[in-house]
């Protein structure tokens, strides 16, 4: 970025200093940005080693709904109705008070399941537990954190001021407000870290009567997830239920689906700990398209850029308030008319 | 130019009881009534904010236009402390006055919209601090900015009060503060840009880039000298006083060099990043893009010459462009080139329309209340003398 565009020539040599001034100590701190962006960059953050997740692979599931029902109950959160009979729990989207939730993709006579078209498939929205999540980075009071190990973003109600600045921020559409409350929180999936201490994990997986959801360290189930790409789509091979990385197995064998070629979460934003599979385009079943580059990296190098160590803005006060003490006194309203005039031709 | 140039600002005087402030007193009323049931019974009682737009104009118009619009303090201070342009001194005040209020409010707005206000605390706690967020660093910045601007506005009051020595002692470190109230809202108003950065692809190609701290602050500094224009022709009209032409046309000119600088940023930025493109389609998008853009093309056609900057109408009119650009550029990459996905909409319902409109009311309201009653608009015979320029 450079100054010589806002100078055509025409402006006088007061104005031109001004412009120059203008951009020499606010422009520059910015167009700072983009030339000290590799030195200062931060990098996408990936995966700690240990890191949980859930593999969610769309052809196995049936939409029974099970997991729903089990992160309501594992999560205290009342029913919400979208039917006038008001029987069922029947939540149409995630919520502050639903964590999760399977829609499902429709395609014209939606006669055979996984198929694009004429067909009809199931997705699982809950949060992904990103790598670089955005909601952590845009949190201003530390509500939503990433674990160090297990890489789980967990959300303190406590610290939460409510700005819902993460509700914007997270790419996926996940923590949702209780806009109905006057105390309202943030809900979203926390991959059942609550219930760890007796024994159990993620209420979803736990139910799945499919292994459909799939729970296990992420690393784990990438392994697992590669294997079903590899594999023919038609042959037989062996489904895992539950817990991949602990536990007695309980699987079952079953027929390979017809694959995209894609584990969903292994690369965007630098990976997610929960990773997809889908006979149905991602982007159809409303996964958005991500690169590998976080958004939160992009934020955060031009944040510690502007502000690293707080050494531009100091450097900047220290300039203006050097010109500032000069200048200010000349301007006194109480000085006696004794003062020479006429400081203000420049 | 002769020393005289230094009008004495006085307060104007008069009643504080007529229509204006009578509507304004409704305005607040109503807006406190909807506050108070927002408190109680939670945001959707009184907005129509969603999961899809968590920020409604709340946020976006109250806080994010607000302080851009009450960016005419700073952009004063600047020209006078630190490029030394004495001359424009009698305006310094006024902009400071709007300065004030326009921060001040919108502080006070996004505290209700906060849906766990009473933890407000936290953003100033260490304990809680989260330096990687650009909101934080945004709330602090704006807090210290609205204590700041107290400080620089204080010598008012103490004149008022007649304190001189305390007023005198005040002045001294007066030079710092002033500094400090040229960097704070310079390091906040580029990082309004920075916020949407994070939000990634929901934010509309055209306005999602990483220079977009630059294109802020450019446009924060063009709408501070815009709302100038506007202020100073309305109080004059509202006051029956001289237009301050002479200063104005000047100033003006000032601002129309950093529009050529913006819109070289903008339109270089969107062509690098090959987003140029987006702004040929058929879809509102497009059209809202342009929009904001020949916002700024028409303050030119306005206000491009000396003799059309002599026109006190056509300030005016130059004033109000260039704020309706920077407004836009605010609206779209927070609320109409945001895209969280199909199924999502929003449009502000009344009791979210009626507060914005309270929380204006009470900028005016304390406009008139201080300009009346305290020294801050410059004394009219000063000005009753024929322009020059
Ligand atoms: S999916 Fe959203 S809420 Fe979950 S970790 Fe990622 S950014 Fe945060
Ligand atoms: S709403 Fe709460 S958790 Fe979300 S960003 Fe704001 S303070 Fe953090
Ligand atoms: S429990 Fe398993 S099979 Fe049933 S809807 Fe959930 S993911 Fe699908």
């Amino acid at each position: 970025m450079k100054t010589r565009v806002g100078n055509g020539g025409v402006i006088p040599a007061g104005r031109r200093r001004f412009l120059k001034g203008c951009l020499g100590t606010a422009g520059a701190a910015v167009a700072g940005a983009t030339v000290s962006e590799r030195a200062a960059a931060r990098e996408t953050y990936q995966r700690p080693a240990e890191a949980l997740g859930l593999l969610y692979d769309a052809t196995l599931c049936i939409g029974c709904k099970a997991c729903v029902a089990a992160c309501k109950r594992a999560n205290d959160n009342p029913p919400e109705f979208s039917t006038t009979d008001k029987l069922w729990d029947t939540p149409l989207d995630t919520s502050g008070y639903t964590f999760n939730i399977i829609k499902t993709y429709r395609s014209g006579t939606m006669a055979t399941k996984d198929d694009e078209e004429n067909g009809y498939a199931f997705m699982k929205t809950s949060c992904m537990h990103c790598a670089d999540p955005s909601c952590v980075s845009a949190c201003p009071v530390t509500a939503m954190t990433k674990d160090a190990t297990t890489g789980i973003v967990a959300y303190d109600p406590e610290a939460c001021v409510g700005c819902r600045y993460c509700v914007v921020a997270c790419p996926f559409g996940i923590p949702k407000y209780q806009y109905d409350s006057p105390t309202g929180k943030i809900g979203k999936c926390e991959l059942c870290r609550h219930r760890y201490k007796d024994g159990h994990y993620s209420a979803c997986a736990e139910v799945c009567p499919t292994g459909a959801t799939l729970y296990g360290r992420t690393s784990d189930l990438l392994v697992e997830a590669k294997r079903r790409l590899a594999l023919t789509p038609g042959s037989v091979t062996t489904y895992p239920r539950g817990n991949l990385s602990g536990g007695p197995q309980q699987s079952y064998e079953g027929k390979v689906g017809n694959y995209k070629q894609h584990v969903y979460g292994e690369t965007e934003y630098g990976g997610t700990q929960v990773l997809k599979l889908s006979a149905v385009d991602f982007a159809k079943v409303g996964m958005p398209y991500l690169p590998p580059k976080s958004s939160a990296s992009t934020s955060e190098t031009i944040q510690h850029t502007l502000y690293g160590g707080l050494l531009m803005p100091f450097a900047v006060l220290g300039a203006l308030t050097y010109v500032a003490k000069r200048n200010v006194h000349h301007e006194d309203d109480e000085a006696p008319p004794a003062e020479p005039p006429g400081r203000e031709e420049s | 130019m002769s020393a005289q140039q230094h009008a004495q600002p006085a307060p104007v005087g008069g009643s504080l009881f007529n229509a204006t402030t009578l509507v304004c007193g409704i305005l607040m009323a109503i807006t406190a009534t909807i506050i108070i049931v927002r408190l109680f019974f939670g945001l959707s009682s009184t907005t129509n904010v969603n999961d899809g737009y968590s920020w409604g104009i709340w946020v976006v118009v109250d806080v994010f236009i607000g302080s851009a619009l009450a960016c005419g303090g700073f952009c004063m201070a600047l020209l006078v402390y630190v490029f030394n342009k004495g001359k424009y001194h009698p305006l310094v005040r006024p902009a400071l006055l709007g300065s004030l209020f326009g921060y001040t409010f919108a502080g006070a707005a996004i505290t209700f919209d906060l849906g766990r206000w009473w933890n407000f605390w936290h953003i100033f706690w260490p304990g809680y601090f989260n330096v990687n967020s650009v909101m934080f660093e945004v709330a602090a910045c704006i807090t210290l900015y609205i204590i700041v601007m107290w400080i620089e506005f204080s010598p008012v009051f103490l004149e008022k009060l007649g304190l001189r020595d305390a007023r005198r002692k005040l002045e001294k470190s007066l030079f710092f503060f002033i500094a400090l109230g040229c960097v704070l809202p310079m390091m906040h108003q580029a990082s309004l840009g920075t916020m949407l950065v994070v939000m990634g692809g929901q934010v509309h190609p055209l306005w999602q880039t990483p220079i977009q701290p630059l294109i802020y602050l450019l446009s924060a500094i063009m709408l501070g000298y815009g709302v100038i224009l506007f202020e100073s022709c309305v109080a004059a009209s509202a006051y029956r006083r001289q237009i301050e032409v002479s200063l104005l046309n000047p100033m003006a000119k000032v601002m129309l060099g950093i529009i050529v600088l913006f819109l070289v940023v903008r339109f270089t930025d969107v062509a690098v990043r090959g987003a140029l493109p987006e702004a040929f389609r058929a879809s509102h998008i497009a059209l809202t893009f342009w929009a904001e853009n020949l916002c700024l093309v028409a303050t030119f056609l306005l206000i491009g010459t000396v003799e059309a900057r002599r026109n006190p109408a056509r300030l005016f009119l130059a004033g109000i462009t260039v704020m309706l650009s920077g407004i836009l550029l605010r609206l779209n990459g927070f609320l109409i080139a945001f895209d969280t996905g199909p199924g999502w909409s929003y449009f502000p319902s009344v009791p979210e329309l009626l507060v914005t409109i309270g929380i204006f009311a009470a900028e005016v309201f304390g406009y008139i209340y201080i300009t009346r009653r305290f020294p801050v608009l410059p004394r009219e015979e000063t000005y009753a003398q024929p322009a020059h320029s």
